[in-house]
């Protein structure tokens, strides 16, 4: 090669002015100013061994693992803690004598006081005390003292046991719950070899977040209640799945042993959940195991639901469905993959020759169809949570992270720390939101809209700062008005819009079209270019053109017997309205695809088993609109819904329905880059809020309840945070409250009664925290309190 | 060398302690020199003074002082590290007993300079003796005008907070004094940041020893010339000597640096009385022990370095051939385990090992490959530790086998209380009781 003269069209290197050289083991390598020298040397491919050092913590430097020698410097230096300077010359223990000598010494430490009880220990056979004794201490040990003990295990929490003989007092759990989960429920006591993790008493370690301590301990100090003793990590099949319980996205590894899911973990995914997910994702598994599984169709017969087979259960579906023709709809709920969701979007138009078709069972609204099919379907990536860290400003509406998108609440936090700006225009400031230091903007629910419209000019200007961030929760659309508002605050400000919903499948429901008006990729079913371009990729001469009915719609035609026939996928009872139940009973014909039989199973006639998200690969779509694969991590002999529908539309003579999962995504594929007309964004004005008796109740789903979905898992159950009732200063004085006094708030639909936290709410309103929302309603509800005991 | 009382001149007097027995002798004068001074002035004054750290490590103080960015718009804290834990030192406490005054007038005058508003006195908690003295002494401050705002016409506000230790040798430690101060669990902070650039609540902090700030208000009444004109180049100035053991008169001698050991010896009346010396520990049990033969070195930072130990707190422990060395090694490392703070691990499992080899040689039933371990197990702590307590717990043993190695191998078949019956060695060996 010839050497050409520096040319000036940047293929010449710039000297980079925020690198610095450092010699490693001989090496020299460029790394950016501040590089840590235990990063500089993986970079090189030198692992120097650790044990507190985590890159997502701060450093602390006290495991003293790290030892290694930096030229010039009279005693040995943490490779933890100790950044990069420009010439250093660094020898870790693959040249020094010293470093490796430190490092033996150390780990020879670590171990006089650590029991040898690897073969009964969960981390044994993935731990890295037991790996980097191996390669960093020696063989034998020169200690025979007695060691030190302890009466073990003990419960950091119902889920998080501590056995405290095997804790090296590196602090990574109780740094990651205090730096990176804002939960400091754990602390280090005691001192000396005395020293131990533990809780304040009565104060257990109920952290949303509390299972990633137990991923990062690089000892067998802390396990979990669910898979302690239970197996052995050599045992174990991993694979990569994607997490089914909400729209965070988060990237998990799921371990099975005898195609039994024995344990997840959080996979490493630096653009979405970095090394970290919640509590739910990590133990909410064993519903898969669940005695209510379906396994075998059912077909009603005489009034009575029995086993049937395959073929005997859809042909009595297709007849169903056949006799009902012209008056069948769909209802599917968030949960499912997009592929499945896609089928359902399929079969509706295809089969069903309907647009009757809708994934939100319960607080949904035209406005927020409206909101969907001009702002998020077919609207690709972004926001991100790259996009978070990054914005100067966040605005978060009617969305509560720490509890509706929990990996969210992680990402803000971080971002918090740089520098941004977190606001919220909610009815209390929560605790989660002090978490990440932000501000609150109160606003009573139904007057949300009100308050985003007359929002301060510093607000406004904070905002327009390029790459500003507006965060929208789902719950926006029981409020009339709110989603409109959001959407011309966004476009006044030209800050990102973010629609964060519930669940894992909700955002791939909006861009499967699994609503009644959107066909697939953000086409909208009143258009007639999307309707030709749909039938295209189908290969069929049309697609239906009625406008279809969303769920309130269509059990209202239910019961104006427009419809006879549903359709109903993931959906369970308590995910519906209180009334629906009246109307599903009055459906003449009710076909369900369901994984456990619940309360909508006993009202079918035809019921599907299938296949739960681990037991089938196929792909979920976070908020941010990112696709997240998963795999199979399970056998099955279970089929995906899409499976059972293209099987279902075969009965009824509809081909070419298809139900491989390779043929849908790249039919879905087709599907992307709609560059058509959009549907404008909604106009729907606030309603004018009507003073009543009472207080306004606000409420939302926390994290934890009992579920379908964390069915067999007590001890996570057990960490669920319990009722709360909050109100303002004035109004408990008002009451004649004080702080932890039972009051009982009392809705339409019920009752609750739960210990008085004296918080920051907005006036006139009430909030109600916990799984109160299932006995009360939502948000907005006119409630009545009084003390308990006080009539 | 004579005696050359500074601090201690007046603790003869009945009420020494109390603002007028200070104001006697010119207590408080110092101030009005600093406040017509520059603050860099003042700063200048102790640097030209080679005041050197009286906490052990002998840092220059006008140095420290000088390390503290100004004019960075963040508040200044100064905190007084009065939590005196080591082994063998007792020379702070009686200080605040006696004269608490010099301390509090010290306090305003480096709060002065390095700009602080607020000042913290970090005392020991178990000596609520002097807690009690230095809180009456504020208090007087503030009712005689001293302290609050605007103090004495001069445009300059301090305040200043006494605050009660919780019984931890860590917390001696500076930045771990400054988490515990902040309400934290006193363990060591990882540097840098230093305490001068983000000290306390993250402010440039100053941490000084109560004898370092007690003696400003000397030097800048009298001078660094005349500090100067004390001591050697290096280690200018005089000294609180704190002497006990088994000496006859065990006291405080406040002497120039460069005084001797013998000296100091002969002003507490010499060794007990039908006793020799055996070993004596210049500094505290974190340094390393002397014999008979540097009785002459002089008291300097580069002297007693060269003999091979270090001045530490300049607070002397005499033993005589009484003691077992073993023993007393083992008491210091007993103390080292029961204090290390746990956060790192040659310093918590170290210690740990330590105690339990050197109890097997005090009861008689240790090995020869024992000795040899406890050695490399020193080794293994020292200067792999996070802070300043693993290098002291590794240093008494390395320090008196160079001495003792006979006596210390008789530990491999006799236990200590046989060859040195541990009665003798106290104050009331010879009594019946």
């Amino acid at each position: 090669m010839t050497m050409t003269t520096a040319s000036t069209t940047g293929d010449v290197l710039e000297p980079r002015p925020d690198l610095v050289t450092v010699t490693i083991d001989g090496v020299e390598t460029a790394v950016p100013k501040g590089t840590l020298i235990i990063r500089a040397a993986e970079q090189l491919g030198v692992a120097v061994p650790r044990f507190c050092d985590h890159p997502l913590l701060d450093p602390v430097a006290n495991c003293r693992m790290c030892l290694i020698e930096v030229e010039g410097m009279p005693k040995p230096q943490p490779a933890c803690a100790v950044t990069c300077s420009d010439g250093m010359v660094v020898k870790t223990q693959m040249t020094s004598p010293v470093a490796d000598e430190a490092q033996r010494s150390v780990m020879e430490f670590l171990l006089i006081n650590h029991p040898l009880d690897c073969p009964i220990c969960d981390k044994g056979g993935e731990c890295p005390l037991q790996n980097q004794a191996m390669t960093n201490g020696q063989g034998d040990t020169r200690f025979d003292g007695p060691k030190r003990t302890f009466p073990k295990p003990i419960n950091l929490s119902a889920q998080v046991l501590l056995d405290r003989e095997r804790c090296v007092s590196c602090a990574r759990c109780t740094r990651f719950a205090e730096q990176i989960a804002g939960d400091p429920f754990i602390e280090l006591l005691e001192r000396g070899s005395q020293q131990q993790v533990g809780i304040a008493e009565d104060v257990p370690f109920n952290s949303y977040y509390s299972g990633n301590t137990i991923q990062i301990c690089p000892v067998g100090a802390l396990t979990s209640a669910m898979y302690r003793f239970r197996s052995r990590p050599f045992d174990l099949v991993s694979t990569p799945t994607a997490c089914e319980h909400c729209a965070s996205g988060c990237s998990l590894r799921t371990d099975s042993r005898r195609n039994a899911v024995m344990r997840r973990l959080a996979s490493v995914d630096p653009e979405v959940n970095e090394e970290w997910n919640c509590d739910k994702g990590r133990f909410a598994f064993r519903y898969l195991e669940s005695d209510v599984r379906l396994t075998t169709p059912m077909v009603r017969v005489d009034g009575e639901l029995r086993p049937a087979s395959w073929d005997e259960a859809l042909v009595t579906a297709a007849a169903g469905l056949k006799a009902a023709a012209g008056k069948a709809g769909i209802i599917t709920g968030g949960r499912l993959m997009v592929e499945d969701a896609y089928a359902y979007s399929v079969f509706a138009r295809r089969a069903l020759g309907t647009n009757d078709i809708d994934f939100r069972p319960q607080g949904s609204s035209a406005e927020e169809e409206q909101f969907l099919a001009s702002r998020v379907a077919g609207a690709g990536l972004g926001p991100t949570y790259a996009d978070l860290e990054k914005a100067p400003t966040v605005l978060l509406v009617a969305f509560e992270p720490e509890d509706e998108s929990p990996i969210v609440l992680l990402r803000l936090r971080k971002a918090a720390k740089t520098g941004t700006q977190i606001l919220s225009v909610a009815p209390a400031a929560s605790r989660g939101l002090a978490k990440t230091n932000g501000t609150w903007i109160p606003a009573a629910p139904g007057a949300e809209p009100t308050v985003i419209a007359g929002l301060d000019e510093n607000t406004v200007t904070a905002l327009s700062q390029p790459g500003s961030v507006i965060l929208v929760g789902q719950r926006a659309a029981v409020t009339a008005g709110l989603l409109s508002a959001v959407g011309r605050l966004a476009d006044r400000t030209g800050a990102a819009l973010g629609w964060v919903p519930r669940r894992a499948g909700d955002r791939g429901a909006v861009e499967a079209g699994v609503l009644p008006s959107l066909l697939p990729g953000g086409r909208p079913v009143a258009d007639a270019a999307a309707r030709v371009d749909t039938a295209a990729i189908w290969g069929v001469p049309e697609v239906p053109e009625a406008p279809g009915r969303d769920i309130p719609a269509m059990l209202a035609a239910i019961e104006g017997r427009e419809l006879s026939a549903l359709v109903v996928g993931g959906v369970r009872l308590d995910d519906l309205p209180a009334d629906a139940e009246a109307a599903l009973r009055a459906t003449e014909f009710l076909v369900v695809l369901d994984t456990h039989a619940h309360g909508l199973v006993e009202l079918a006639n035809v019921v599907f088993p299938v296949a739960a998200a681990p037991e089938k690969a196929g792909t979920f779509i976070n908020w941010e609109g990112r696709q997240r694969p998963s795999s199979q991590a399970l056998r099955t002999n279970l089929m995906s819904d899409a499976r059972v529908l293209a099987a279902l539309a075969g009965e009824l003579g509809v081909v070419g329905l298809d139900g491989d999962l390779a043929r849908l995504r790249a039919q879905l594929g087709e599907f992307s880059g709609w560059e058509g007309v959009r549907v404008g964004s909604p106009d729907v004005a606030a309603a004018t809020g009507e003073p009543g008796p009472g207080l306004l109740l606000a409420t939302w789903r926390p994290l934890l309840e009992a579920t379908v979905l964390q069915e067999g898992e007590p001890y996570l159950a057990a960490t669920a945070r319990g009722r709360e009732v909050w109100l303002s200063a004035p109004e408990s004085a008002a009451l004649g409250a004080t702080e932890g006094q039972l009051i009982t708030v009392t809705s339409a639909s019920g009752s609750v009664t739960a210990p008085l936290v004296v918080a920051e709410t907005a006036e006139g309103t009430v909030v109600v925290t916990g799984d109160a929302h299932r006995v009360l309603g939502q948000s907005g509800e006119r409630v009545q309190i009084a003390v308990e005991g006080q009539g | 060398m004579p005696l050359t009382p500074v601090l201690s001149a007046h603790w003869d007097e009945a009420d020494s302690y109390t603002i007028d027995g200070y104001r006697r002798h010119g207590g408080y004068d110092a101030l009005a020199i600093a406040f017509a001074k520059q603050p860099d002035d003042v700063i200048g004054l102790v640097k030209d003074s080679g005041l050197r750290g009286r906490g052990g490590a002998g840092f220059p103080t006008g140095m420290k002082w000088g390390f503290v960015p100004q004019g960075d718009g963040k508040p200044h804290y100064l905190v007084v590290n009065a939590d005196e834990s080591e082994p063998g030192a007792c020379k702070d406490v009686p200080l605040m007993l006696a004269n608490p005054h010099s301390l509090v007038e010290g306090v305003i005058i480096a709060s002065y300079a390095i700009r602080a508003h607020h000042a913290f006195i970090y005392i020991r908690g178990e000596v609520p003796h002097a807690i009690r003295r230095v809180a009456a002494a504020v208090r007087e401050a503030y009712a005689a005008g001293f302290l609050g705002s605007n103090i004495k016409d001069s445009g300059f506000d301090l305040e200043v907070v006494v605050h009660a230790g919780a019984g931890a040798y860590i917390c001696g430690e500076e930045t771990a004094l400054l988490d515990s101060l902040e309400g934290f669990r006193g363990q060591p902070r990882l540097k840098p940041p230093f305490p001068a650039v983000a000290g306390l609540y993250a402010s440039p902090t100053v941490v000084n020893n109560v004898e370092t700030i007690a003696s400003v208000p000397s030097i800048v009444t009298n001078g660094a010339d005349w500090y100067t004109s004390y001591g050697s180049e290096k280690s200018p100035g005089v000294k609180l000597f704190a002497v006990s053991g088994h000496v006859e008169r065990p006291g405080i001698f406040e002497a120039p640096m460069g005084t001797t050991m013998r000296e100091l010896l002969g002003w507490a009346g010499g060794m007990r009385k039908g006793h020799r010396l055996k070993f004596w520990v210049p500094g505290g049990s974190s340094v390393p022990l002397l014999t008979e033969e540097h009785l002459d070195v002089p008291y300097t930072y580069e002297d007693i370095a060269a003999a091979g130990s270090m001045l530490g707190t300049g607070t002397p422990m005499v033993f005589d051939e009484t003691t077992s060395v073993t023993r007393a090694v083992t008491r210091w490392l007993e103390f080292y385990k029961h204090e290390s703070c746990g956060k790192c691990t040659p310093c918590r499992e170290g210690t740990y090992w330590l105690v339990d080899l050197l109890r097997r040689l005090e009861s008689g039933s240790g090995s020869h490959s024992d000795i040899t371990r406890i050695n490399e197990v020193s080794a293994q702590i020292m200067g792999r530790s996070f802070c300043a307590l693993g290098d002291a717990a590794a240093t008494p043993f390395p320090g008196a086998i160079k001495y003792f190695a006979d006596e210390i191998a008789l530990g491999t078949h006799t236990a200590a209380a046989d060859l040195f019956d541990p009665v003798a060695a106290t104050v009331f060996a010879g009594v019946n009781v």
